[in-house]
């Protein structure tokens, strides 16, 4: 049962890649977006607001499709990227990470903003009668108070990247080596006769990477929660 | 030393205050809302006057004719909160070396032990803020003010969230920064005898406006 093939290895480290790299990617964004969001005040605010939700609340299917007459090889900027920077994410691992960004991005960046909100200006305050400039407020006040979010943030983000399927598969298709994740391998499986227990240890190893990263996130948390109520 | 002719409308309140001083402790005295606390925000940079100036030592922090705003950070105006305002992130140490860290200041051991020493405060070097009484919180937030050496300093009152028993634990301490520390300070109180005590110059606030200045016995007694 537990002799995993190369074809599933290579599934779970594309999987591990492509979350790694699309959270990796998308916290110093998301980090900024939470930031707008929760300290910025301009105009269309609520729009950018329901945009940044979007993808948690449209079939996944729409998004990838979206994101594949935008970003595919003749796509509306995926042609200009391609013909001029040479970057491509159509059926490339790039686009699984880009797709599962996308998908996780609004999980991400929740946590970070409510843990903005929830920060003291006045110990802002306090930092720029010490000398902080707005920015050094910013990384040495507010980002490590906000730690717990982003931590929160990383986790929730890690957990739908690895998971996602919908978006991936429309915009980056299902190539293994390539584009086929965890949860694309197992949709193969599901379909072919006989890859019911192959399907099943990959089903196994999600719970492990889903559970471990869970952990992961509670000890991170507690841990920041202990040092920023100073004990 | 210190020059404020400023206007501001907070909503339905407005403050409109001008007073020049020599002191090196001028006291402001007001009932809570009386716009105590918006004054000293201003002279900290941290609010702007709608008009008007401020200028310290002879340097202009803000004149609304040439649009002139000073930011809090380049002020070099320290400023001691009612309520501490100490970084939970942070250690005491950390927290005290913050504003010489922020200034880009050279580190002066000889200055540091002074401050600790002067606040009695070296044997919380290595707590964590949540691990500190009111008390050594407020002596905390004195020494982090003091070592980002500034030209200022506010003091907005400093006891009000302590009780009798810890004011007068605080009390000689601001003594002796007024005595020894050579910092000129405004200190922020609505206790007529906390003022009688620290300030050599008061103004008194009232609805947002100065109604007497002068020394100690313009103080209610």
């Amino acid at each position: 049962m537990f002799d995993i093939s190369p074809t599933e290895w290579t599934a779970i480290l594309l999987s591990l890649r492509v979350a790694v790299v699309a959270t990796l990617v998308a916290t110093p964004l998301g980090i900024g977006v939470a930031w707008l969001l929760a300290r910025g005040r301009f105009w269309g605010k609520p729009l950018v607001d329901a945009f940044i939700y979007l993808p948690l609340v449209l079939p996944p299917v729409v998004t990838g499709y979206l994101l594949l007459l935008l970003l595919g090889r003749r796509g509306l900027v995926g042609e200009w990227l391609a013909d001029h920077l040479g970057i491509v994410f159509a059926f490339r691992w790039t686009g699984a990470a880009l797709a599962c960004g996308v998908m996780s991005f609004p999980l991400l960046v929740r946590p970070i903003r409510l843990s903005i909100e929830a920060i003291d200006r006045r110990l802002e305050q306090a930092a720029s009668t010490l000398g902080a400039s707005p920015w050094k407020v910013f990384f040495t006040v507010t980002l490590p108070l906000a730690l717990p979010g982003i931590l929160a943030g990383m986790v929730l983000g890690f957990a739908k990247a690895i998971g996602e399927f919908g978006a991936t598969i429309t915009f980056v298709s299902n190539i293994p080596g390539e584009t086929q994740t965890i949860s694309s391998a197992i949709y193969s499986l599901i379909q072919t006769p006989d890859g019911d227990t192959a399907a099943l240890r990959l089903v196994v190893v999600s719970v492990i990477i889903a559970t471990a990263a869970l952990v992961a996130s509670e000890v991170f948390a507690w841990r920041a929660t202990q040092r920023l109520h100073g004990h | 030393m210190l020059r404020v002719d400023v206007v501001k409308q907070l909503g339905a309140f407005a403050l409109e205050v001008s007073f020049a001083s020599e002191g090196r402790a001028i006291g402001l005295f007001g009932a809570s809302g009386a716009g105590k606390t918006s004054l000293i925000n201003m002279i900290a940079g941290l609010l702007a006057p709608d008009r008007g100036m401020i200028v310290l030592d002879g340097e202009t922090l803000d004149d609304t004719t040439k649009q002139l705003h000073i930011p809090a950070h380049r002020r070099r105006i320290g400023y001691v909160f009612q309520d501490a305002r100490l970084f939970p992130h942070l250690d005491v140490r950390k927290n005290l070396d913050y504003g010489r860290r922020m200034n880009g200041l050279a580190p002066d051991p000889a200055q540091e032990a002074r401050v600790i020493d002067l606040l009695n405060i070296g044997h919380l070097l290595d707590r964590r803020i949540g691990a500190l009484s009111g008390g050594e919180r407020q002596r905390v937030a004195l020494g982090r003010a003091l070592l980002a050496r500034p030209k200022l300093l506010l003091l907005d009152e400093p006891l009000g969230a302590l009780d009798q028993e810890r004011k007068a634990e605080i009390l000689p301490y601001l003594t002796r920064l007024r005595d020894e520390v050579g910092i000129p300070i405004v200190y922020v109180s609505h206790d007529p005898d906390e003022l009688r005590l620290l300030a050599s110059q008061v103004a008194v606030l009232k609805a947002g406006r100065i109604v007497a200045f002068g020394g100690t016995d313009v103080l209610p007694v």
